[in-house]
């Protein structure tokens, strides 16, 4: 019940995204989220596309630094107040985010959270006990249908 | 008028400094042949006895000395005198892993500072200067060299070492300091400082002498405007003494080598053999005085010329130019010894590849040495504070090597330029060498 997210190294200077979107639209795969974090000097950007095994092939073969993590992503209602709860349940079954990020599909009144965790089990575990069920690849092509 | 510490030394016939060499080069194989066995297996195995030795004409028959040879034979290995007969030691500039140990006698300290008054003496100085020291002190042979010069010539010493640079200001206006001591870099500073602060006319600066990092003939004019002193270079190594090797004098044009201690050829660098004064090659050093740790043939790798030509301030000991650049890929950064190949170790330590290149620029006076290095699938992770982590752990593992800081720049795998397929691993953009940015590689004495 996880996502496969593709991280990329990518160097802090003008034009790196860009480079790096390019190979995505030349290999037509199609990004359902995305996130970037950056330091001083370097980037890294997490993507979720609809084909991850090609993708980092691609990826590789182009002399990107990548890899493959497994993360964690739920739906929510698109309302005030809904992430909220949804950070209450992890933080009060002490479960540790490392990072998140948000992305929009085509279901309305829903949004999407990822999660980043480390232990990923107890995650799930805790989730599902609250009644929340946490996506998996298969359910994410359906989200872009 | 032209001032000299000891002028029957400084302006003595050739006649007479050679047949001060010979005497000297005879006694000082002689004694490393049998009181260090180290020289005596070098110069066994060339079949080379000090019989052989009659005089300078003789020097290119011994064997020469690298850094290598210090290393390998540290620390005691090239004692010629012992323990008990040393007062002292000094060490190269935070170059762990390649720290080389100097010991000294009281004689070779006495030695030594006398080289360095008479460097303080041909930039002017007398009795009557206040000389500001600010190189550092302590291992490193800046601060203690021209300490000992400015007492031997009997001037009031200020034993500033180097940095705060307020309290540098305050004693240069509040004492009078008339010479100032330090890096041509840290004097450039000093410089930009005074006129910052209107300092100008409230200083009684007239020259300075600036050394242990090289330095070009446009900083030297800025200096000079900057401060409204006259700048003087001086030249040494840790493994011959320290600063006072070679100095320059009123005429500007070259370092005169104290001859009476130093004997100096230019060798190419590829085949050893000797290239005649006036051409370009590897400046070797021999010490004839030393008693503790007298190097035979020490190759600098450091690219200079030697002068004959009369020189106009009296002096009659051989000149020898502004090093132009190394045969080996030594760089100096803010004073400090740094080779590739310990940056390179660094990075194999720390899980990076040895795929780097190492970018020196320099703004204003200051140094910064950048290290760029290719990110690899086994160093990466989708979190960003695991690889900044890294990044930081491989900041202060060359801090810990270097002794300096350099900033760390991870860049996109392959992206480090290769020609010939082999990566060019240091661009030094400082040009600080005036006849060309590479001469070890131009030079046709170092083909």
């Amino acid at each position: 019940m996880t996502v496969k997210q593709i991280s990329v190294f990518l160097e802090n200077r003008p034009g790196a995204l860009a480079e790096f979107t390019k190979i995505l639209e030349k290999s037509n795969i199609d990004l359902r989220a995305l996130s970037l974090a950056e330091s001083e000097d370097f980037g890294i950007v997490r993507v979720i596309v609809d084909n991850p095994f090609d993708t980092i092939q691609i990826l590789k073969d182009e002399g990107y630094v990548c890899s493959i993590t497994k993360v964690i992503a739920v739906e929510i209602e698109d309302k005030p107040g809904a992430l909220v709860n949804m950070l209450n349940i992890l933080g009060d079954n002490k479960v540790n985010l490392e990072y998140s990020y948000a992305f929009l599909a085509k279901k309305a009144n829903s949004a999407f959270m990822v999660f980043r965790v480390a232990d990923n089990d107890k995650a799930i575990r805790v989730l599902t006990e609250n009644g929340i069920r946490p996506i998996c690849h298969e359910d994410m092509e359906q989200l872009f249908k | 008028m032209e001032h000299y510490f000891d002028p029957k030394v400084e302006c003595a016939s050739r006649e007479q400094i050679t047949a001060w060499q010979n005497e000297r080069l005879v006694r000082q194989v002689e004694r490393v042949y049998n009181n260090v066995p180290y020289y005596k297996k070098k110069m066994d195995e060339l079949g080379v006895r000090p019989e052989h030795i009659h005089g300078i004409e003789d020097l290119h028959l011994l064997p020469t000395l690298s850094k290598d040879d210090l290393r390998d034979q540290y620390p005691y290995g090239l004692m010629a005198a012992p323990l008990s007969d040393c007062v002292r030691i000094h060490s190269t500039s935070g170059t762990t892993g390649r720290r080389v140990v100097a010991f000294y006698t009281q004689n070779d300290v006495d030695l030594w500072e006398e080289c360095c008054a008479r460097a303080l003496a041909a930039a002017g100085a007398t009795k009557d200067d206040v000389v500001q020291v600010c190189y550092g002190y302590g291992l490193f042979t800046g601060g203690a060299g021209l300490h000992g010069g400015s007492h031997k010539l009997g001037s009031l010493t200020l034993p500033m070492s180097s940095g705060n640079t307020d309290r540098q200001l305050q004693f240069m206006t509040d004492l009078g300091t008339t010479i100032l001591c330090c890096t041509p870099s840290y004097a450039a500073y000093l410089s930009e400082s005074v006129n910052e602060r209107g300092l100008k006319n409230r200083i009684k600066l007239k020259a300075g002498i600036f050394g242990a990092e090289a330095w070009t003939e446009e900083m030297r004019r800025d200096i000079e405007k900057g401060l409204g002193i006259k700048a003087y270079d001086i030249y040494g190594l840790t493994e011959i003494s320290g600063p006072g090797v070679a100095y320059e004098c009123s005429a500007q044009n070259g370092m005169h080598v104290n001859e009476d201690h130093f004997i100096v050829e230019t060798i190419n660098p590829k085949t050893g053999e000797p290239v005649p004064h006036g051409q370009k090659g590897e400046l070797v050093f021999t010490s004839i005085t030393k008693e503790a740790f007298p190097l035979i043939r020490y190759r600098t790798k450091d690219i200079g010329i030697l002068y004959d030509e009369p020189c106009s301030c009296g002096r009659t000991h051989v000149r020898m130019s502004k090093p132009m650049g190394r045969s080996d890929d030594m760089l100096i950064v803010k004073g400090v010894n740094v080779f590739p190949s310990q940056i390179e170790t660094v990075l194999m330590n720390c899980g990076y590849p040895a795929n780097y290149q190492i970018i020196v620029t320099r703004t204003g006076s200051s140094d910064r040495i950048e290290v760029q290095v290719e990110m690899t699938p086994e160093m990466f992770s989708d979190s960003l504070s695991e690889v900044a982590g890294r990044e930081k752990q491989l900041v202060s593992a060359l801090k810990a090597m270097l002794g300096i800081y350099c900033v760390v720049k991870l860049v996109a795998p392959k992206s480090i330029t290769r020609s010939e397929g082999k990566a060019k691993r240091v661009i030094d953009k400082r040009n600080l060498y005036v006849n060309s940015a590479d001469p070890a590689s131009t030079d046709p004495a170092a083909n």
